[in-house]
């Protein structure tokens, strides 16, 4: 148990004094060159100290005198991108969306800045992926389109809204509320409802069906067609499918008559620029349920659509 | 220094300057294989980079290729992508097998040959010696004043430094790059700032370390002794002075004064004067040997000279030494190197080399991986189908372009497109091209009856459509409404 150096034969170096159940340390000496090392680490500490952020202040560090940090730095990256990206925005711009399929790396580009807007601005009500609200919200995933779903009358939609106050261009219908303001009473309602459900295909004709049959040609026909086939150019929906934005089950239908919702959806002329309401017009459209556009409006489309056609890297 | 010494206690100094180390030529079988060492291990160093491998048009044509832009690792005719990076994995488990093999067997024969500080080291000292001279040579010059000689000898000789230092920077950065390209731009100022700031380190780092660091690289800075020492066992070969032959050390007229009573060290030093890490072996296993065996060459050549047998220095196991003190002969080397211990790890090496050969044989190269969309999980189409979407990773491992088909099976009625295709067109298969060495996001849409399970596991194939049929499969979920 010493606690005096000691001098140790076979190395020829003191030991420091410490002993720990016979173990001890020796004093060896540093190597010269390793004490310079550490000089120079705290010369280039003191450099550092003068040209980076450093000492932290009340509100914010000193700012070094190169005025480095790393928002500036994010802020270099993200022009970079920008720059590096307006070709591409610049070319989007200046085609007509229809014929953005005929150029495959710009639509495929357009999608990706299309999701990305999506993702910001669209989910709060459509939901990610475009999946939609049962009884709220319309799904953008499926092929059933109120107002059309090609590129270009997606775009329109996207640019003057639905229903959209204050805003001439806006796209506009209104299903009377034909119980609330007492068109049709209760048991007019339930057979209607019934006739909907049988040309949906959810029901068997009954007489209750065949009485709705004459008031939906009295009342719905305007609208929603002769067979209920629904008018797209009115935003009227078609009541044969399967795909119910406010719900296909008897109690539904007949809120809906009752006291229809009207849904409004907001132009976003007024809050995104035209490029990315045409990119996340292509992407709504590349969800699943994307149409062609009604006439061929550019002849290049078609090929571009081919199929066994390696899509572009993404 | 004298205060803080002490407070030490003691009268040792706190810090210790470096004695220069002046090696002297030598020559012999070690010294050979030295030289034979380290002209493969520059080669291969300076060389490989500039191998060419023709992969066809898809491919880099360079042999060994580290393409971090492009995550790929290219090495002769394998190619290894990010997610089979176990590979690399198995290789360092190799390496750190080897070593275990290499130092239980030979020691620290990593250190004595192979270490890049060592052949390095290697290199400048005989930098030091074209210039300065040999030994006595260099220690009078470094003794000497600053004369006009001097500051010529050494501005020569910092010059080749320098340009060896580059020459390995700059051969670093070549495994990064396609060579030639990367040379031309390197000199006409295009190469990323990366290149030239790498090779500025990796120049700055040679020189120091090889120029002038050296044996305090292995002493004070070099974790591998400690974990080495740990490894060897009392069979393992090193460099051993074998007192017990030599001692009493005395010279030749000592010997012949006194004959018998005078060990076979004749105290020449010349082991001293050759080691490169400036130790005197005779006082026994030291960190500081590097068991370069360079001492060994150095007595050799001594005891050929006055007549004595060769080996008073030698490869000597711990227990052969305790063998020979005894006045024993020790067991033949090979029988020390066949021992279970160092068959096991040969075993253990060798399973896993084999291991990763074969799988790398049997690999597939066009791999599927499907992620069912989440949201939504089902559509309803408006005909009363059900649509469930997938996103689909094509793994294109080959160098060419292939022409694939997707198929599903277990799903009754199924119709597939893709979002270039349309479902007027869908059928049970979707063909498609994909690219050379990527990987190809595909969106798939199946569409299949609503009628069925709400929760249906079916089969996503993919294969090629081009001679080679081998593919990959994935199962995965159909989600349909729950019952209405
Ligand atoms: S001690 Fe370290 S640096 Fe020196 S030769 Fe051995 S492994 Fe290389
Ligand atoms: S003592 Fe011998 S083996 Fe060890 S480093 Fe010196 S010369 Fe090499």
């Amino acid at each position: 148990m010493s606690d005096t150096p000691r001098f140790d034969e076979p190395t020829g170096t003191h030991t420091v004094g410490h002993e720990w159940d016979g173990i001890e340390e020796l004093n060896t000496p540093l190597p010269r060159w390793w004490l310079w090392t550490f000089y120079a680490c705290i010369a280039w500490a003191a450099v550092y100290v003068v040209l980076y952020p450093a000492w932290p202040m009340v509100n914010s560090a000193t700012q070094g005198v190169l005025g480095w940090s790393s928002r500036g730095d994010l802020e270099k990256e993200m022009a970079g991108h920008t720059a590096k990206r307006a070709p591409i925005v610049n070319a989007i711009a200046a085609m007509p969306i229809a014929a953005l399929p005929s150029k495959p790396e710009l639509l495929e580009a357009a999608i990706q800045g299309g999701s990305a807007a999506f993702k910001v601005h669209c989910v709060q009500c459509h939901g990610a992926g475009g999946a939609g609200v049962v009884g709220l919200y319309p799904s953008l995933t499926d092929d059933d389109w109120l107002w059309g779903g090609d590129l270009a009358t997606i775009e329109t939609t996207l640019i003057h809204g639905i229903r959209n106050p204050d805003h001439d261009l806006t796209r506009v219908n209104s299903m009377p509320a034909f119980g609330r303001d007492g068109i049709l009473d209760s048991t007019a309602i339930n057979d209607l409802v019934s006739h909907v459900r049988v040309i949906s295909r959810q029901e068997k004709p009954s007489a209750a069906s065949a009485r709705g049959a004459a008031l939906f040609e009295n009342n719905c026909v305007a609208c929603h067609g002769t067979n209920g086939e629904g008018i797209r150019e009115l935003g009227a929906p078609k009541l044969t499918d399967p795909v119910w934005l406010y719900g296909g089950s008897r109690d539904a239908i007949a809120k809906t008559i009752h006291n229809p919702r009207n849904g409004v959806m907001p132009r976003w002329n007024d809050k995104l620029d035209a490029v990315t309401i045409r990119m996340l017009a292509a992407y709504v459209h590349s969800l699943g349920g994307g149409e062609n556009a009604p006439a061929p409006v550019v002849p290049a489309a078609a090929e571009a659509a081919a199929p066994d056609k390696a899509p572009a890297n993404g | 220094m004298a205060e803080a010494d002490t407070l030490a206690g003691n009268d040792g100094p706190l810090y210790a300057a470096r004695k220069g180390v002046y090696p002297k030529k030598v020559d012999g079988t070690f010294r050979r294989l030295k030289w034979l060492i380290m002209g493969v291990a520059l080669a291969i160093y300076y060389g490989t980079p500039w191998i060419r491998w023709d992969r066809g048009p898809y491919a880099p044509d360079q042999a060994v290729l580290i393409d971090l832009a492009n995550r790929r690792f290219y090495m002769f005719q394998i190619e290894i992508w990010p997610h089979e990076f176990y590979y690399v994995a198995g290789l360092l488990i190799m390496a750190g097998i080897g070593l275990f093999l290499v130092t239980s067997a030979v020691g620290r024969a990593w250190c004595g040959y192979a270490c890049p500080q060592t052949v390095w080291t290697d290199l400048f000292q005989h930098v030091d010696r074209l210039i300065d001279g040999d030994r006595n040579a260099q220690i009078r010059l470094a003794n000497g004043p600053w004369s006009a000689e001097k500051v010529a000898k050494r501005a020569a000789k910092y010059a080749i430094y320098l340009a060896i230092a580059f020459w390995t920077g700059g051969a670093w950065i070549m495994y990064f790059a396609d060579a030639p390209t990367l040379t031309r731009d390197f000199w006409t100022g295009d190469a990323a700032f990366v290149a030239y700031g790498t090779v500025a380190a990796l120049t700055a780092t040679t020189f120091v370390l090889g120029g002038f660091m050296r044996e305090q690289v292995c002493i004070y800075m070099c974790p591998w002794p400690r974990i080495q020492t740990a490894m060897m066992d009392e069979k393992s070969l090193l460099v051993t002075y074998k007192d017990w032959r030599g001692e009493p050390r005395g010279s030749l007229k000592k010997a012949l004064a006194h004959p018998g009573s005078i060990g076979d060290c004749i105290d020449c030093n010349q082991c001293v004067a050759v080691c490169p890490t400036g130790i005197d072996i005779r006082e026994g296993p030291q960190i500081g040997c590097i068991t370069c065996a360079l001492c060994i060459d150095a007595c050799d050549t001594v005891m050929a000279q006055v007549g004595r047998p060769r080996g008073l220095i030698d490869y000597c196991a711990l227990d052969d030494v305790a063998v020979e003190k005894a006045g024993g002969t020790a067991p033949p080397v090979l029988k020390t190197l066949l021992r279970p211990r160092l068959m096991i790890y040969l075993a253990i090496w060798s399973a896993i080399g084999a291991a990763m050969l074969f799988s790398l044989g049997e690999r597939t190269r066009l791999d599927l991986s499907v992620q069912h969309e989440r949201s939504p999980l089902y559509v309803q189409l408006s005909d009363g189908m059900i649509r469930n979407n997938y996103t689909l990773k094509l793994r294109n491992m080959e160098t060419r372009p292939r022409k694939v088909a997707i198929t599903v099976s277990g799903l009754p009625g199924a119709q597939l497109w893709t979002e270039n295709g349309s479902r007027e067109k869908a059928s049970q298969r979707v063909n498609m091209t994909i690219s050379p060495d990527s990987v190809t996001r595909v969106r798939l849409f199946v569409a299949a009856p609503a009628q069925g399970l709400a929760r249906q596991d079916f089969t996503i194939a993919t294969y090629g459509r081009d001679g080679d049929p081998r593919g990959d499969t994935d199962t995965i979920q159909f989600d349909r409404p729950e019952a209405q």
